[in-house]
């Protein structure tokens, strides 16, 4: 009972992550009806970034701040340069742009720091707490709680906020926001800035475990679709809940029923299961065809 | 000077045209009315004032070129457009989307400050501030759209369709809140309806608007008088 | 424009392809003469993807999955009894496997079963509209390697991580190389596919299929059954598919899982963009990039500078990028506007001016 508790609470702890990645694909899917497939690009290139500071000396937690400051222009600069000019295009002509970006940012990335894996540091120390009879690593503690603040911060934004009930308004009818004064196109600019934020989060949390290399956030991307999925692409509640219980799920059934190998296959059936069986996922609203 | 003027306004829709030079003038206080059928260029009209389409032509609001001007600008010069549509944020709680009406002015100050007048106007509003916008009905609907433009104090509301959908009751009782606010604060209109009877009723004058074109204008006395808006529009 | 002067000018343009292709060999070295094998490859999966995306305008991030399959019946059908029984462990005794099929007459073999795979796959996918179906597809990509690392199928006969298939030997005693045997049956397969597609999608399917993706639902109202024409739609992709990956382990004589990594299947869908969405012809571009691009972006020519091997991902990325600012006819579309001012110039006066304007 206590090895199942310790393998739900590192699930979670992976789960954290893929939450935050889910959670900035909801936020770009809300914002501009599309699926972002450079958003784990994004967030590798961010981390890079965040390792080349603490390389010049910088301490981890200024070094974090920046990082997310440098995040934030970058996914504003990103949606102005290049979403921008294909905004009203179809859906195809999107998908293939991010899709673009993300073999451009992923060469990108290789390009400047080399395809080599490097480490990179956490700020946790490597130590376990005995809580409850239940094993619970540090780094895990520390990931569960970097990703809840993050979350925690955006919701009290999205919530509290002018600005953030703008961004809400423009993301559910930005014709009619026009209307009140809102500058939409740029709702929709700090709509991808916040995405990238969150990436960046998720890329420096999972760097430590993972390693450093420019390919590393693909695969927690493909956790985080699964998650964006389960949890309804629409609803960012959906995502950190469809994040934690995929990051558990996954975790549980790779120690207990399925051979590691199988841990990704795993979670790619539940995203198709969802898919096909339950599209709206967990939270989110069905889609309505349009004629 | 009137408040609003439209001198020779012309709007395409791709290869389309819809509207063919059309001139309007509103005066600070006044309700004007803007009728035709369906497809006539009521709606692009308003559009064109608010800067969602694209036109040729001069737009003056308070004196003020506002052609070129972006839709965001023109709301903050202080136009009110409730659209075809209600254009309601179906998501949000009524609340929020009251809250939005004051975006454009400042949301904080401009709601504490707005928000008792215009509830005054729609008291049941207050009792259903949680409720997702998307669940009130057609009318409730309407009313919330035209509270949350009332909200950020404008100086020209621009209602499209009003009355489209709803009971006749409803109409009325929305129409009765249009007047009264004119006669409170000396609101300026400008309504769109294929509604004639009814928006005959509440404004000064009116304008008829036939294939992108102002067919008839005159005060809303000398319309009903109109043989052929009588016959096209008041089916009397 | 005239009609019959672009059919002429088409025709001339195929005519030249085919004497292109079929003089190419005499003129390279076999390495070189291998990396257009590898273009006759890249061209059919790229046709079978750009009747999918092009046509039908459903999104595959899973082609080069597709590819494997095709590549791993291939490989088990010419390695024969030995090979299926490393996969099954036991074959039913009435298969007549033998000692295997030449590799040549495991292509259809491998389109079909391929073929299959994708329509199955594609029943599920009707009910996923455009990024759900990428998301599908893009599963499948990731899934099916390590499917099949799980299921060790790199450990097949031959080891070394993969399974090891003898070069096949030029038939009828024909007095050529086998690189240039292989290179002639990847372009004639090329272009008997070319034509079917050329067939299929000009005839009564392709019209079905553009109506689909310009409106499935006025589609529907005008009796096309969408279901049906997309299910279609992705078999005859993968069949492509399939036999491009046949092709390929004949090619490399080799097959594991890393051969048809994630990004082979990005690079495909890039590569269908670059040369023309909804243009068989562009297709061509498409391949010649697929293989080129990587390597003259990491080693430009005329330059004596060797850049990044990062470089390539960063050339295609901005590439398809900008395509779809700027042209998104891809390469095909730019042609095609070449090809209409040309033929207008022939059939106008010179010393007149051009009046009207093209885009």
């Amino acid at each position: 009972m206590a090895e199942f508790l310790q393998q739900v609470v590192s699930g979670l702890a992976s789960g954290a992550i893929y939450a935050s990645l889910a959670l900035a694909l909801v936020l770009i899917y809300r914002a501009t009806d599309v699926i972002n497939f450079s958003q784990g690009e994004m967030a590798t290139f961010t981390t890079y970034v965040a390792w080349s500071l603490m390389n010049h000396g910088v301490a981890y937690w200024p070094a974090f701040v920046l990082t997310l400051a440098i995040a934030f222009l970058g996914g504003v600069a990103v949606e102005r340069v290049v979403i921008r000019p294909v905004e009203h295009r179809p859906e195809i002509v999107i998908v293939i742009v991010t899709i673009g970006m993300l073999i451009a940012i992923n060469g990108l990335t290789g390009w400047i720091w080399g395809a080599d894996v490097k480490s990179f540091d956490s700020p946790f120390p490597n130590t376990t707490h005995d809580i409850a009879g239940v094993t619970v690593s540090t780094r895990d503690l520390g990931t569960m709680g970097v990703c809840l603040v993050t979350v925690v911060a955006l919701w009290t934004f999205f919530r509290f906020t002018t600005l953030g009930l703008a961004l809400r308004a423009s993301a559910v009818n930005p014709q009619a926001s026009r209307l009140l004064g809102v500058r939409v196109g740029w709702m929709l600019a700090l709509g991808w800035g916040l995405a990238a934020v969150l990436g960046a989060v998720a890329g420096m949390m999972a760097a430590p475990t993972i390693f450093l290399d420019p390919s590393m956030m693909l695969i927690v991307l493909i956790y985080a679709f699964a998650s964006a999925v389960l949890g309804g692409i629409d609803s960012p509640i959906g995502a950190v809940v469809g994040g934690l219980l995929l990051g558990v799920i996954v975790n549980v059934l790779g120690a207990y029923v399925v051979p590691a190998e199988l841990r990704l296959p795993t979670a790619l059936a539940i995203l198709l299961l969802v898919l096909v069986i339950r599209p709206q996922g967990l939270f989110g609203h069905l889609a309505v065809q349009r004629v | 000077m009137p408040l609003l003027e439209l001198r020779n306004v012309e709007a395409r829709y791709g290869p389309i045209k819809a509207l063919h030079g059309v001139s309007l003038t509103l005066d600070e206080g006044e309700i004007v009315a803007l009728l035709g059928a369906n497809g006539a260029g009521k709606t692009t009209t308003l559009r064109a004032i608010s800067g969602a389409v694209r036109k040729t032509g001069e737009i003056a609001f308070d004196g003020r070129s506002i052609a070129q001007r972006s839709t965001e600008r023109v709301a903050q010069l202080g136009v009110g457009h409730v659209p075809e549509g209600r254009g309601l944020f179906a998501e949000l709680s009524v609340w929020d989307n009251l809250r939005m009406g004051a975006y454009v002015r400042g949301e904080r100050k401009t709601f504490k400050q707005e928000a008792p007048r215009v509830l005054g106007y729609f008291p049941w509003l207050e009792a259903r501030k949680y409720q997702q916008a998307g669940t009130l009905s057609g009318g409730e609907q309407q009313m919330l759209s035209l509270a949350r433009a009332l909200v950020s104090r404008p100086r020209l509301l621009m209602l499209d369709e009003p009355s489209l959908g709803l009971a006749p009751t409803v109409v009325q009782e929305l129409f009765a809140i249009v007047k009264q606010l004119n006669a409170d604060e000396g609101l300026s209109v400008l309504v769109v309806e294929q509604n004639a009877n009814i928006a005959l009723d509440a404004s000064a004058r009116a304008y008829v608007l036939e294939v992108g074109k102002i067919a008839v204008e005159g005060t809303s006395a000398e319309l009903r008088r109109h043989e052929g808006v009588r016959r096209s529009y008041l089916g009397y | 424009m005239n009609p019959y002067a672009l059919s002429a000018l088409k025709v001339a343009f195929f005519a030249a392809a085919a004497g292109l292709v079929a003089v190419l060999p005499r003129h390279m070295g076999e390495f070189r003469l291998s990396q257009f094998t590898f273009v006759a490859i890249y061209f059919i999966a790229l046709l079978g993807l750009n009747i999918l995306t092009g046509y039908n305008g459903q999104i595959s991030l899973g082609h080069g999955a597709f590819m494997m399959v095709g590549a791993y019946v291939s490989a088990v059908l010419s390695l024969g009894r030995p090979g299926l029984e490393a996969l099954l462990f036991e074959p039913p005794d009435w298969l007549p496997l033998g000692d295997g099929l030449r590799p040549i007459f495991t292509l259809p073999v491998a389109g079909l079963i391929t073929g299959v795979v994708g329509l199955l796959f594609g029943l599920p996918a009707l009910r996923l509209a455009g990024v759900s179906l990428a998301l599908a597809t893009f599963a499948v990509a990731v899934s099916l390697p390590q499917l099949a690392k799980w299921a060790r199928l790199e450990d097949l006969p031959g080891g070394g991580g993969g399974l090891v298939l003898n070069l096949p030997t030029t038939p009828f005693g024909w007095d050529i190389s086998t690189r240039h045997w292989l290179y002639y049956e990847a372009w004639v397969t090329a272009g008997i596919l070319f034509l079917a597609a050329w067939l299929l999608v000009r005839g009564r399917v392709g019209r079905a299929w553009r109506a689909i993706r310009d409106g499935e639902i006025a589609a529907a109202a005008s009796g096309v059954s969408p279901a049906a024409y997309k299910t279609f739609a992705f078999g005859v992709s993968s069949f492509y598919a399939g036999v491009a990956g046949a092709l390929l382990a004949i090619e490399v004589s080799y097959v594991n899982p890393d051969t048809f990594p994630l990004s082979l299947s990005i690079l495909l869908l890039a590569s269908v963009v670059v040369g023309g969405l909804g243009s068989l012809s562009g297709v061509i571009f498409g391949a010649l990039l697929l293989e080129f691009l990587p390597i003259y972006a990491q080693d430009p020519p005329f330059t004596d500078s060797a850049l990044s091997k990062q470089a390539p991902g960063v050339v295609f990325g901005v590439l398809l990028i900008l395509i779809m600012f700027l042209i998104p006819g891809g390469a095909a579309g730019l042609l095609r506007r070449a090809t209409a001012a040309f033929v207008r110039r022939l059939r106008r006066p010179p010393e007149l001016p051009a009046s009207s304007t093209t885009r």
